[in-house]
């Protein structure tokens, strides 16, 4: 029993034509993206090491699976645990300045200095103010934002986890995580909520 | 008798003219961008077609191609693209490809340097050092310029018939989906999908036929905004810059595969490089 087992065993991983294939061509990926880079200002080659998140959303084949439906909810587990309420328990900072942290797309590049304010970039994906015509579509519209969903503490709690790690939502959401990879910062963070959240705001008018 | 000089001037001037109305059709435009930029960029390029900059590229890099040049002080007349030593017409249309030389998949890029360094003698690692625009990047602008100017109008055909395409393929395809860095951005992010914006930069989906033969087909392109001409490596270059990665390694196997991925992608679609971009 023993044998027979062990035997189908080595049959499945080590003999199997198909996973030594996979095994081999996963060698040849590895290597090629090993020597595809180099570092670069602050672009160094730790940002091609995946976190779990990342791996599996580079699988859009698995995804679709109900295995990886499972591990959707794994992950997004994962990246709720992460997320920081604000520690002064404010939620809502200055819409103004909110406005121009979602209008600069800067920092985090191998052009940017470590101390380049980065900006939300979130007009690259989002409608926001609608006077700002120039908006991109790669995600919703958030204009009325706080208007159509209401200013409950339910709303400004999710909105802030979202705004911190939309992978605790939706684990291969195209957004970026800004508070987990501190691509802004707490008070940033208060100031893109007030922009949705502040009912003074102009995208609540 | 013809005097080259005075014809790279009139070429100049005729050039300058086109830019001075053109661009005042650009700002005219900045008031209705939202509905018409793709429009007046249509426009634009028809108005500019039968004058693109990268006619000068094109132009330096045909003398390139014919001068004696390296330690080896030979010419690149021998350079088999693929087609066969010196054949241009068509040959930017069928890469990436495998070439038996080298044992290994190659762009119009990567083919390039083979041939600089073995034909002239030139330092491989030289030309993928040097910075872009500057040196020998510039030399690699103005034949990439000459190389694939010679495909234009050509169909795109980008074989994946010997074992190492195919695999070149595969391997590209996981890199587009690869995700990295601080923003968790792959190529996919932006690119994987129909319809989608950056602002109003209208972003081809490169996974399907028509958006990699739109993508793929027309750069290398002259870029109007930074007035030079990129070749698909410091095109690539960018988009990894602006998606958080490390910097891409000019002339590797990475951005090869990911050539190919696009370049498969796009087949049956038509070249129209160079392309002209804002």
């Amino acid at each position: 029993m023993k044998t027979k087992l062990l035997l189908s065993f080595a049959l499945l991983v080590g003999l199997n034509p198909l996973a030594m294939a996979q095994t081999s061509f996963d060698a040849k990926f590895q290597k090629m993206m090993a020597e595809g880079f180099r570092a670069e200002g602050i672009a160094g080659l730790d940002r091609i090491k995946q976190d779990e998140t990342q791996k599996f959303c580079s699988d859009p084949k698995q995804i679709n699976t109900k295995q990886g439906a499972a591990k959707a909810i794994e992950i997004q587990k994962i990246n709720m645990a992460s997320i920081k309420q604000p520690a002064d328990g404010k939620y809502i900072g200055d819409w103004k300045s909110g406005e121009a942290i979602a209008q600069s797309g800067r920092g985090a590049t191998w052009t940017d200095k470590a101390d380049t304010v980065n900006g939300g970039g979130c007009y690259n994906c989002h409608e926001i103010n609608k006077k700002e015509i120039s908006y991109g579509n790669i995600g919703p519209s958030l204009w009325n934002y706080g208007k159509n969903r209401g200013y409950s503490q339910e709303v400004l709690v999710y909105t802030w986890n979202r705004i911190n790690n939309s992978k605790a939502y939706n684990a291969c959401s195209n957004m970026p995580r800004f508070g987990h990879f501190n691509l802004l910062t707490q008070e940033q963070m208060q100031d893109v909520m007030a922009l949705l959240l502040d009912p003074q705001s102009p995208v609540n008018q | 008798m013809k005097l080259p000089f005075h014809n790279s001037m009139q070429t100049h001037f005729r050039l300058l003219v086109k830019f001075v109305v053109a661009s005042g059709i650009l700002i005219g435009a900045t008031t209705v961008f939202a509905q018409s930029t793709a429009d007046e960029i249509a426009k634009y390029r028809q108005m500019i077609a039968d004058g693109n900059p990268s006619e000068l590229y094109e132009d330096a890099g045909a003398e390139l191609w014919k001068k004696p040049a390296g330690p080896k002080n030979a010419t690149l007349e021998k350079c088999n693209l693929g087609l066969g030593p010196g054949v241009i017409k068509g040959a930017s249309a069928q890469l990436p490809r495998y070439f038996a030389d080298t044992n290994k998949v190659q762009d119009l890029e990567s083919r390039l340097i083979t041939c600089m360094s073995t034909l002239q003698g030139i330092s491989a690692q030289e030309i993928i050092e040097a910075p872009f625009q500057k040196g020998l990047k510039k030399d690699m602008d103005a034949l990439v310029a000459y190389v694939v100017t010679a495909s234009k109008d050509q169909k795109i055909k980008v074989s994946t018939k010997h074992p190492k395409e195919k695999e070149a393929y595969e391997l590209g395809k996981r890199a587009f989906y690869f995700q990295g860095g601080p923003m968790d951005f792959s190529c996919a992010t932006c690119h994987g999908s129909e319809g989608k914006r950056i602002r109003l930069q209208d972003l081809p989906n490169l996974t399907s036929q028509a958006g990699a033969a739109a993508g793929w087909g027309s750069w290398p392109a002259y870029r109007v905004s930074s007035g030079q001409f990129w070749t698909m490596g410091l095109r690539l270059n960018d988009c990894y810059r602006q998606q958080r990665f490390p910097f891409p390694i000019y002339g590797s196997d990475l951005l090869t595969a990911v050539s190919m991925y696009m370049a498969v992608n796009a087949n049956g679609g038509t070249m129209q490089t160079p392309g002209l971009k804002r």
